[in-house]
């Protein structure tokens, strides 16, 4: 599958700067369990965003205007952590959200959103508590662009420059295929296997 | 004047044993010696690789088990949630198309996959070993290098017997001293997370070393590793000794004779060379620990049985007060209070983290001779059949039995829920699992981990314990 190309993102960034927030408070296991790709968005951080009844918590940030319609989520550290369950990019990819900016995510999380084309910034936690209580104004405040061909966030008065693995951003913008990309080195496996089938003859059945 | 090798840490060896291709700086595509495969991921993935009309590249590599949607109840023979069968049947049925090893239900090696790699001579020293599921850290025990992946890269993994990584930096792990009467493997890591944080080993691969670990029965090992992820590192690992070769020699699946001796000199090798460099460095006396118990809604949030509740009044700054006070709220505690002599509704034995045989062991020793308390009902989740078996033949089923515990069948079962299976609302759980997130056991449920001879210690008294006042 060729993921969905992202060059430039601009849209709504909304705060969410708690930290540890995991996998499992993104999307819960039987929401996981029971409905397939496409039928998560409605249970995104459903822990935070609705109460037990499943109405709305009018407090949380993205049930207010005009942060429901994020596109970016700035989040706080370690975001993502705990459970490698892909069902939580796909959960935020299906509420709108296409690029997570955090000072860090767990790492199986990153790797995940790599895999379905959401772009995922580590910037200084200092920073994203600054653009945080910027977009908080609401209105054209809250509007950013990530452009990840100048690798730079702008809209908030300043240029914040971002770092992004060469490899991963050229996999974005040109919304390459990993398994193709892997298919194509199929020779190199087959030596790999040959040379470790005599090294290591246990191994290979 | 002869050029010695760079000198490499065990995590470094096992890496560039595996490389296939460097693909960018710092970017490798690393060959995959066994892929497991559960309940809660095999069905995706299969029905993906139909969709894109891909292969499964080396079916001989790849081993399934059903352990996350299957129920736990005795005389189960499949799973009681709405979405079981669905995953159980379309893991059946891409075993099948591709001729995939599946140790199904009620098979002999039926298990938590994180139970039977180990035990059925799956994982192996030295092999590199994925899975969809965090807990994949478990296997580094042996001395593989292993870890957890998502839905894609199950599929990567399929089509291509490799996966590509990011390498990450190394750290060590000293574990100096010996562990208390009553203290057990699982305090050690909690009280090792409490001190790194949940995100205190993003981006690294740690390896657990030093004379605490030497000693350390395998199944200890794995529980250590097995929390690796929860401090947020991918990797955990412990370099193969006397005691793996042990463990592994003569498992089902285990190299055997001439292959046994070529393996085994390899084997020999995997450890860090005395002068390698790691990344971050971290020292803990194993004798200052005391059996450790969670207050919060992450792991991190982990006191000693005989300290108190904290206050978000000491917290460091304005965000970490409100993630306590919103920690103690989910979990109705009171800053400042003994965390000691909390009432508990439900005790859970169970999970990838504590389920061993030695687990068990452990707890029914505590168990034995007495009641759970009234008002708690308490269960004991197997890892695997096997060890179900050896339970039974040494009767330590009857035991838990007699004291009112429930004796189930093998999975993942309570930690997770993936099942149907929870913790209702507002209830208090002791659970030797590896969560306690919000909801992470059911909407609403309250998760206090601890280990196995803790929750044994609170079935019975029906609070929160400290074990060293049961030990006989």
């Amino acid at each position: 599958m060729t993921m969905d190309k992202l060059t430039t993102l601009t849209g709504v960034a909304a705060p969410l700067l708690v930290a540890n927030i995991n996998t499992d408070v993104i999307i819960r296991i039987e929401r996981m369990s029971k409905h397939g790709r496409g039928e998560l968005g409605p249970w995104a951080l459903e822990a935070l965003r609705l109460d037990a009844d499943g109405r709305e918590r009018p407090e949380f940030i993205l049930n207010q205007a005009p942060f429901r319609d994020a596109r970016i989520l700035l989040a706080g550290a370690n975001f993502g952590c705990g459970s490698s369950r892909e069902m939580a990019v796909w959960a935020l990819q299906e509420r709108g959200l296409r690029c997570i900016i955090a000072p860090s995510f767990g790492d199986i999380f990153f790797n995940n959103c790599l895999q379905n084309g959401v772009l995922a910034i580590r910037l200084p936690a200092a920073t994203v508590e600054r653009v945080a209580t910027l977009v908080l104004r609401g209105g054209s405040d809250a509007i950013l662009t990530v452009d990840l061909e100048q690798q730079e966030i702008r809209g908030t008065g300043e240029v914040i420059r971002f770092d992004v693995e060469p490899l991963a951003r050229q996999a974005l913008l040109q919304g390459l295929d990993p398994v193709a990309l892997t298919l194509q080195r199929e020779p190199e496996i087959a030596a790999f296997q040959q040379r470790d089938r005599q090294e290591r003859p246990w191994i290979h059945g | 004047m002869s050029m010695q090798p760079a000198p490499r840490t065990l995590f470094d060896k096992l890496w560039d044993a595996h490389v296939v291709a460097e693909i960018a700086p710092g970017v490798s595509l690393l060959h995959v010696d066994r892929h497991l495969i559960h309940d809660l991921g095999g069905h995706g993935a299969f029905t993906e690789l139909e969709r894109r009309r891909l292969a499964v590249r080396n079916p001989a590599q790849v081993f399934a088990v059903p352990d996350h949607v299957v129920s736990s109840a005795p005389g189960r023979t499949g799973g009681n949630a709405e979405w079981s069968e669905m995953h159980i049947d379309g893991l059946r049925r891409g075993c099948r198309k591709w001729g995939i090893r599946l140790f199904d239900v009620n098979d002999d090696e039926q298990g938590i996959v994180h139970v039977i790699g180990p035990e059925l001579g799956l994982t192996l020293p030295g092999v590199l070993l994925v899975c969809g599921d965090s807990h994949t850290c478990t296997h580094g025990a042996l001395g593989a290098l292993a870890w957890g992946i998502g839905a894609s890269e199950i599929v990567h993994v399929l089509a291509t017997q490799t996966i590509v990584q990011r390498r990450p930096r190394r750290m060590r792990v000293r574990v100096d001293g010996a562990l208390g009467a009553g203290v057990e493997p699982k305090d050690l890591i909690l009280a090792v997370i409490g001190v790194l944080g949940a995100g205190g080993g993003t981006g690294y691969a740690i390896e657990y070393a030093g004379p605490a670990i030497e000693t350390m029965a395998i199944e200890g090992r794995l529980t250590l590793c097995n929390l690796s992820i929860e401090m947020g590192a991918k990797v955990g690992l412990v370099a193969p000794d006397e005691r793996t070769f042990a463990y592994v020699a003569g498992r089902p699946f285990a190299p055997r004779d001439q292959a046994w001796d070529r393996a085994l000199a390899q084997w020999r090798r995997l450890r860090s060379d005395d002068d390698a460099a790691f990344d971050r460095e971290v020292g803990i006396d194993a004798s200052g620990v005391a059996p450790q118990v969670t207050w919060g809604t992450s792991p991190q949030d982990v006191i000693a049985i005989d300290a108190t509740v904290p206050d978000p009044a000491h917290a460091a700054d304005a965000r970490r007060r409100d993630a306590i006070a919103s920690a103690l709220a989910y979990m109705d505690l009171l800053p400042g209070t003994p965390i000691a002599g909390t009432r508990v509704d439900r005790v859970f034995i169970g999970s990838c983290t504590n389920s061993r045989y030695p687990d068990l062991e452990r707890a029914a020793g505590i168990v034995r001779g007495r009641r759970v308390a009234a008002h708690v009902e308490a269960w004991v989740v197997p890892g695997s059949q096997a060890v179900k078996r050896a339970a039974e033949a040494a009767g330590l089923d009857r035991i838990f039995r007699d004291a009112g515990f429930q004796w189930r069948e093998p999975g993942c079962s309570l930690c997770v829920g993936a099942n149907g299976e929870m913790i209702a609302p507002g209830q208090r759980c002791v659970s030797t699992s590896n969560r306690n997130f919000v909801g992470r056991q059911g909407p609403r449920a309250r998760t206090h981990l601890a280990s196995p001879a803790m929750a044994a210690a609170a079935a019975v008294t029906g609070t929160l314990t400290d074990v060293r006042a049961l030990l006989r």
